[in-house]
């Protein structure tokens, strides 16, 4: 089976990765798109056939100008989903891909048989004048990658050992978070009050550093999520299962099964 | 030829030791007191303008000590009524950042009858820090201009019966205008832009003035050569025409000229904004990104914040001297670029007192612009081989 496609989704071409054998898992990857070659995965792909999709405007898809928001996304995903027949497999979103797994969840459930959210962005829980998220783009990118990352080492990339082609991409990624996010804020005003309608396990990570959306944010998005747990890891910003690859996989196998 | 008066109403007096002043200088700085007088003193430089032969160009910026003028149809409507000869030209309405293209047609419609027909309308994509006080999506603020021009032109335009819109950025169900403009069909329509030849060639085939700031010959020549080609491939529309703004200062010494250009030079070197502010994500193209990336990683990239005064004059950027001096300037660049039909004035700035500002205005007006005025408008350029004979 190809590792690496383009698969035409309505009028989108998603880009779908794919990582290690047994039985399909998939995961929305975040913003910066630094999951499919990480330890994270490795670990995952031991175990699982980890389907990784692009979100449309990252990576290779295309991003047709219809979409605004990680809810429209949402809906090319579940179709993605339903082309790939994947059927009640385990779905793990991380960051903004933690925002479309919720998105598509309160969709359409069906297709997901547990889900693990890692520091998702969605939902607001403060008012007008609280930021439940820190402005990363009023910002510098140095300042930004000291929030998200516990240690700011784990952010740093060298862009003189990248091609331009993937220079572009990364320009391209950046670019299409603030299409998605820009306004309202990393969140959906209307996602809150969907929540209900999540009816599978669901798993809540945060990074205990998250500068850029704190554990208590995290445990009051959980709260929203019926029967959802949150567990707190250690030593992790933004990026938990980036820098701590070995206890969020502990922590994901085991509430998986 | 025709030249017009500008200033950006800057409120130079806030503490300099501030780290950034665009976006974020704490209001806390502005004294209304202050502000009341540089308001008024420069409405009053504004009718003097009038009074000299001078035409008047206003913008507007936000959150910025820079610029307090951030309404330049405010502005416009005092002038249309206050004012007597002068065109007004509004560069620009960021329409993509104002949310109400409607709106912003009623406003024009409105100075322009209250000025008998004085206006020219600009419209701007916005300088990027503007997406911030705006809050529109920095990934769509091009789409955003031209939808939001074209929806004014047809508001405009003589109604039978009201019509809808139902766009990609505003839905009205009845949109009707009352009052339309003076000038028949509408007045002209002016666009800025600084690199992009795509939009250059836009502009000229639609008829409509191109106009930009502040930039060396060398980057000004190709965009008003794209320009010219196109209006020639497009059949040559009426109206049109390339206007360019440089700092001018003329004084009555070569000395006094460089005290000036000094006090106008506080543009390009005082206002700051910290970097990331002047590049939101998706205002500039991929492609420009990964070249910025590039730029940066050899430490290149600094531009002409700490040129000399030579250097700038040397460019084109600034044009300062005696009159004949200021007179031989402004045809230098004229014969660089090609020729163009708008200087548009950056004649006052930072902390130029009244006095100053006024005596170059009146030296200008007296001296250069009879010297200039009747200098050839824009010609096609037959670059176009469908073109040649």
């Amino acid at each position: 089976m190809a590792r690496e496609e383009l698969v035409a989704v309505g009028d989108a071409e998603i880009e779908v990765l794919r990582r290690g054998a047994g039985q399909p898992l998939l995961l929305l990857p975040g913003e910066d798109m630094l999951e499919a070659d990480s330890a994270f995965v490795a670990g995952l792909a031991e175990r699982f056939e980890v389907v990784l999709p692009s979100p449309p405007g990252f990576g290779r898809s295309t991003r047709p100008d219809w979409l605004s928001a990680p809810g429209d996304i949402a809906y090319l995903c579940l179709s993605l989903m339903e082309r790939l027949a994947l059927e009640s497999v385990p779905v793990i979103g991380c960051s903004l891909g933690g925002w479309i797994a919720v998105e598509m969840a309160v969709r359409n459930a069906a297709r997901c048989s547990r889900l693990v959210l890692i520091d998702p962005y969605g939902v607001k829980l403060g008012g007008p004048t609280t930021r439940d998220f820190v402005d990363i783009w009023q910002l510098s990118p140095e300042k930004v990658a000291a929030l998200k990352w516990h240690d700011p080492e784990h952010g740093k990339r060298d862009t003189a050992t990248l091609s331009d082609e993937q220079l572009g991409r990364m320009a391209r990624n950046h670019e299409s978070f603030a299409r998605f996010s820009w306004e309202p804020y990393l969140h959906n005003p209307k996602l809150k009050h969907l929540l209900y309608r999540i009816g599978v396990p669901t798993l809540m990570l945060w990074g205990e550093q998250d500068g850029i959306a704190s554990p208590d944010y995290g445990r009051g998005y959980a709260q929203l999520i019926p029967g959802a747990t949150t567990t707190a890891i250690a030593d992790a910003g933004h990026y938990p299962h980036l820098e701590q690859p070995e206890a969020v996989l502990r922590r994901v196998t085991e509430f998986l099964g | 030829m025709r030249a017009w008066h500008f200033t950006e109403m800057p409120y130079p007096h806030y503490p300099q030791d501030e780290p950034a002043t665009r976006i974020n200088l704490p209001n806390k700085h502005f004294d209304p007191k202050i502000g009341a007088e540089l308001y008024n003193r420069y409405f009053d430089e504004h009718m003097i303008a009038d009074q000299l032969g001078l035409d008047i160009m206003l913008n507007e910026h936000h959150q910025t000590p820079s610029c307090i003028d951030t309404c330049a149809p405010l502005s416009a409507a005092i002038l249309a009524r206050q004012t007597k000869q002068a065109r007004i030209c509004v560069l620009g309405n960021p329409i993509g950042h104002r949310n109400d293209p409607i709106r912003v047609a009623e406003e024009m419609a409105m100075i322009d009858c209250i000025s008998r027909g004085r206006l020219e309308c600009g419209f701007v994509r916005g300088v990027p820090y503007e997406v911030y006080a705006a809050n529109t999506n920095p990934t769509q603020t091009g789409e955003r201009l031209w939808d939001g021009v074209d929806l004014v032109i047809k508001a405009w335009a003589p109604t039978e019966a009201p019509f809808n819109y139902e766009g990609r950025f505003w839905h009205r169900r009845s949109v009707n205008v009352w009052p339309r403009p003076y000038q028949t069909p509408h007045p002209q329509i002016w666009i800025t832009g600084s690199s992009d030849i795509e939009t250059t060639k836009r502009v000229a085939e639609r008829g409509w003035v191109f106009a930009n700031f502040l930039l060396p010959f060398a980057k000004v020549k190709p965009l008003f050569d794209a320009y010219r080609a196109s209006f020639v491939e497009h059949g040559l529309p009426g109206g049109g025409g390339l206007a360019y703004m440089p700092l001018v200062h003329t004084a009555d010494s070569e000395a006094e000229a460089d005290k000036g250009a000094e006090e106008l030079r506080w543009y390009l070197t005082a206002p700051r904004a910290e970097p990331h502010f002047r590049n939101p994500p998706g205002y500039m193209p991929v492609a420009a990104n990964v070249a910025a990336i590039r730029q940066a990683e050899t430490g290149g990239g600094r531009v002409a914040r700490n040129a000399s005064l030579d250097q700038l004059r040397e460019q084109g950027i600034l044009i300062c001297g005696t009159p004949d001096s200021v007179a031989k300037q402004i045809k230098r660049f004229y014969d660089h670029v090609g020729g163009f039909d708008h200087l548009l004035m950056m004649d006052h700035a930072g902390f130029m007192n009244h006095e100053r500002t006024v005596r170059a205005m009146t030296l200008f007006a007296r001296e250069v612009y009879p010297q200039i005025k009747d200098l050839p408008r824009t010609t096609p350029l037959r670059v176009a081989p469908a073109a040649a004979e």
